[in-house]
């Protein structure tokens, strides 16, 4: 006799440690409600910036990290819908369009087409190839955005003031600005999450081990990264309206495949395939340079090699670390 | 006279100089159990990807419940009702063995693209999937990573994610594989228990296994069908035994 | 639009492409034979630049500079290759992609605390300087004929040595059957190394014969990174004929492009759009085709192997 019911399937999404899938977000997102009081109460309300550019680049490292870590899908051009959604912002601002309502849309729209058509493109190619070609893009995006001489080519494009919500100023505060982007990462967040757990997001994460045997299941597993190819680009996208309101700024740079590369160093240095890892690693990363920067200007000298011994030395990032130092303390 | 569950006619496939598919024309009715067995390179697998659709057939074409496949990639043809499973060990290890083949069932139970609700809580299909898990003796190992499973139990996971989604067709390659003789006989009385309901074409070794089973044979040599016919048929047939039964049975 | 100025530009393109072999060439080898992506590559080619100048202080002469830039790339290639990538055979792309970061980030930013960030120059030697009368009105440097010229031979030597020596042999089995070359009893760890420094090399070459046309500057070595890695990819991955023919077909579409794109959307569109227009699609030109290619033809136009 077969119980239908007392077969809970456990999904591959949990580790070994379930609650810490529920724990550490919740501790996360508690820690970056909480700083803007208390760095207002102690005199230190430049954290407010520097903690809603980690936020802003979490956003984008949770999206990246959907593709890495779940899809298996190694990009190497994801700054490039950073930058789109930037210059959405900057160039609509030009033309004196400042509010929200259709600044955000475009960056979304932007950044899902140019997703939607390079991954077309990509997609039908694996492996090297396909890290070649993502970073050729995301590059193509660097060149020509640089080449676009009546929007700031080289140098950038100022913009005169951050977007307003159906008029209202409402991003202008630096407090304001931090808890729409918290709002935004959460929202990233639990987006990101959602899709992992749907059916979509079994197909992927079967797809990332074992992409014949998903086909001959019934899967045409191109469209399914596809999509997940263009949620991720919007996603990103949004980061790039938050970075351009940020800073009140675009410039070429933020396309730059020196950007990918830190975005994907931000995925794992965090860990991989957890999601808040992202927002770890990229807070790990954003901080130390923040922090090495102000030691000396040649900071790459030191970061560049610890990069490498990560690498090489330890796998799963710092979620990684940390879980395998509690696993050795416990005595597993 | 109902059409076959599968036809193949004409099926050739050469990979630069060497012929692998030599003019293959067969038919399996449903509910037929056929196996195919031959030397190996006799281009067994080869035939199987060609039906199942991960290689293209130079010529000849393949019709599945009367419907030309030929030109179909493999996952559509697997939403037609064919499934099949592998001869190195394909289950996802990252899963459970309940969740093999609930990934299994949803492939053809609606839309994948759903970005709602937790697919691994879906009780339809965790039901499918349990239903196929204790046909195939594996119930009590639902919730175990299948990357843990003994590899017997692998096995008999794949012919549960074949199974679960009731396929016109099921294409099984060599199944028992590596298995030890207690799991042989365990995977030779699950396919008994399956015969019949569904159309069956068995790529094996294991004589003991082909002779148990098949309603009929057909001989594989250097890619091309030397024999086909009822099991005594194909026993008694002196070029068979000659070129392969010759050595295979003790 | 003059056809002088149309042959020019044809040579600038073949300049270019040429330069980008030297790179590619090295990139595609490593990747073919050892399976490991080189994101570093562009610093070994930067380097060599870097090392021609500094060498060139010391000895006041070009040959003597490019000769020991040369040594010098070849031994920090067997050095890179021995303390890190040779950790990281076998390991993820990933890995590869992270690891070589690091090295660029390091490499670009060590130059800048050695040499400081002003771009260097490096003179070309007195004998090439100058310019030579190719026909009636085409007058072109001759240094980017020595270019042009020295990169053909090393293609042609590449060729020669791949196709025809015993250890060419081996690079080209090591890249597809490394285990069983190795069971052959051939030191595959020797042979991925000298294949290494060879690449080194080849690169670091590039760069000490551009190094007087352009600028030598910390990150120089990035942007033509992106280039090599499109010629890679449409000429196939691990196949140095794909990565010549390529290169020279991006060098010219590249720089032709780049020199007749406002010229020619003039022909559809007003002077001033297509002077906007025109240099921003002249720098996805590359790309598009890069798009094109590989919708056609996912592993590139000649790829070594099944990847």
């Amino acid at each position: 006799m077969v119980r239908a019911t007392a077969a809970v399937a456990t999904p591959s999404t949990q580790s070994r440690h379930p609650r810490a899938g529920v724990v550490v977000p919740a501790i996360i997102f508690g820690l970056l409600a909480l700083l803007p009081p208390a760095a207002l109460a102690t005199a230190h309300g430049y954290l407010l910036d520097l903690f809603t550019r980690v936020m802003i680049f979490s956003i984008a490292a949770c999206a990246l990290d959907l593709l890495l870590g779940y899809a298996a899908l190694v990009t190497f051009g994801q700054a490039a819908f950073i930058g789109l959604g930037a210059y959405a912002v900057g160039i609509l601002a030009s033309h004196g369009i400042g509010d929200a309502l259709i600044a955000l849309p475009a960056a979304l729209a932007v950044a899902a087409l140019f997703a939607l058509v390079t991954g077309i493109v990509c997609l039908r190619t694996k492996g090297v190839y396909f890290i070649m070609i993502t970073l050729a893009f995301g590059q193509m995006t660097f060149f020509t955005a640089s080449a676009l001489a009546p929007y700031g080519g080289d140098d950038g494009l100022t913009i005169a003031s951050r977007s307003t919500i159906a008029g209202m100023p409402l991003l202008d505060s630096p407090l304001s600005f931090y808890y729409v982007a918290l709002a935004c990462l959460l929202g990233a967040f639990l987006l990101c999450r959602m899709l992992v757990v749907s059916r979509f997001g079994r197909v992927l994460r079967g797809a990332k081990e074992n992409p014949v045997r998903m086909t001959t299941l019934g899967f045409e597993v191109y469209r399914f990264q596809l999509v997940a190819y263009v949620i991720a680009g919007m996603i990103s996208g949004l980061a790039g309206f938050l970075l351009a309101n940020a800073t009140e700024f675009v410039s070429p740079a933020y396309m730059s495949w020196q950007r990918s590369g830190e975005l994907i160093i931000m995925v794992l240095l965090g860990g991989m395939g957890t999601l808040y890892g992202a927002i770890i690693g990229a807070a790990a990363y954003l901080l130390t340079e923040e922090w090495l920067s102000g030691v000396t200007e040649h900071w790459r000298v030191i970061f560049g090699p610890a990069l490498v011994l990560i690498v090489v030395l330890a796998r799963g990032g710092l979620i990684g670390a940390v879980a395998e130092v509690a696993r050795r303390w416990r005595g597993d | 006279m109902t059409e076959p569950a599968l036809a193949l006619n004409g099926l050739c496939k050469h990979f630069g100089g060497l012929v692998v598919t030599d003019n293959v024309t067969m038919a399996i009715s449903p509910g037929e159990l056929h196996a195919v067995i031959g030397p190996n390179g006799a281009g067994k697998t080869t035939l199987i990807n060609q039906v199942s659709g991960l290689v293209t057939p130079d010529a000849g074409s393949i019709i599945l419940a009367g419907r030309d496949v030929t030109d179909l990639p493999a996952h559509a043809r697997a939403r037609l009702g064919l499934a099949r499973s592998f001869q190195i060990t394909s289950v996802l290890t990252g899963f459970s063995a309940l969740e093999n083949v609930a990934l299994a069932a949803q492939a053809r139970a609606g839309s994948s693209f759903r970005f709602l609700g937790n697919a691994a809580a879906e009780p339809m299909l965790n039901a499918a999937a349990l239903a196929a898990l204790d046909e195939v003796g594996l119930a009590d190992r639902a919730t175990v990573a299948a990357g843990h499973l003994a590899h017997g139990e692998k096995r008999a996971l794949e012919l549960a994610m074949a199974i679960v989604s009731e396929p016109r067709l099921l294409l099984l390659d060599e199944p028992m594989a590596g298995t030890g003789h207690e799991e042989t006989e365990r995977l030779i009385a699950v396919l008994h228990r399956l015969k019949g309901r569904f159309a069956i074409m068995l790529v094996e070794h294991d004589m003991t296994a082909v002779f148990a089973l098949a309603d009929r044979i057909s001989v594989l040599i250097y890619g091309r069908i030397l024999a086909s016919g009822t099991p005594d048929a194909v026993r008694a047939d002196p070029q068979v035994v000659a070129a392969y039964l010759g050595d295979e049975m003790e | 639009m003059s056809t002088t100025f149309l042959l020019v530009q044809t040579l600038n393109g073949l300049q270019l492409g040429v330069l980008l072999f030297l790179i590619a060439a090295g990139l595609t080898l490593v990747f073919g034979v050892m399976d490991f992506i080189n994101l570093a590559h562009g610093v070994q080619y930067m380097l060599g630049a870097y090392f021609a100048v500094a060498f060139y202080s010391v000895t006041g002469n070009f040959l003597a500079a490019l000769l020991l830039a040369l040594a010098a790339a070849l031994v920090f290639g067997i050095v890179l290759e021995f303390l890190i990538f040779r950790h990281l055979y076998g390991r993820d792309h990933l890995d590869h992609v992270i690891a070589t970061f690091g090295i660029i980030l390091f490499l670009n930013s060590a130059v800048k605390i050695v040499w400081g960030a002003a771009p260097l120059s490096l003179p070309i030697p007195e004998a090439l300087s100058g310019s030579i009368l190719l026909m009636d009105g085409l007058l072109y440097p001759v240094w980017r004929l020595v270019i042009i010229g020295s990169g053909l031979a090393v293609a042609a030597l590449l060729y020669v040595f791949v196709n025809y020596t015993r250890i060419g042999m081996l690079v080209r089995a090591g890249s597809t059957h490394a285990p069983i070359v190795a069971a052959l009893g051939v030191n595959i760890s020797r042979l991925f190394t000298i294949v290494f420094g060879f690449g080194a090399m080849l690169a670091g070459f590039a760069g000490v014969m551009i190094a007087p046309i352009l600028s030598v500057e910390p990150g120089m070595g990035d942007t033509i990174l992106i280039l090599a890695f499109v010629v890679i990819v449409i000429g196939g991955v691990g196949s140095i004929r794909g990565a010549f023919i390529a290169a020279l077909l991006i060098g010219l579409v590249d720089t032709l492009g780049r020199s007749f794109a406002v010229d020619i959307l003039r022909l559809v569109m007003a002077p001033s759009p297509a002077r906007t227009v025109g240099p921003a699609i002249a720098s996805m030109l590359i790309y598009l085709l890069m798009a094109v290619v590989l919708y056609l033809r996912p592993t590139g136009l000649f790829p070594a192997r099944g990847r």
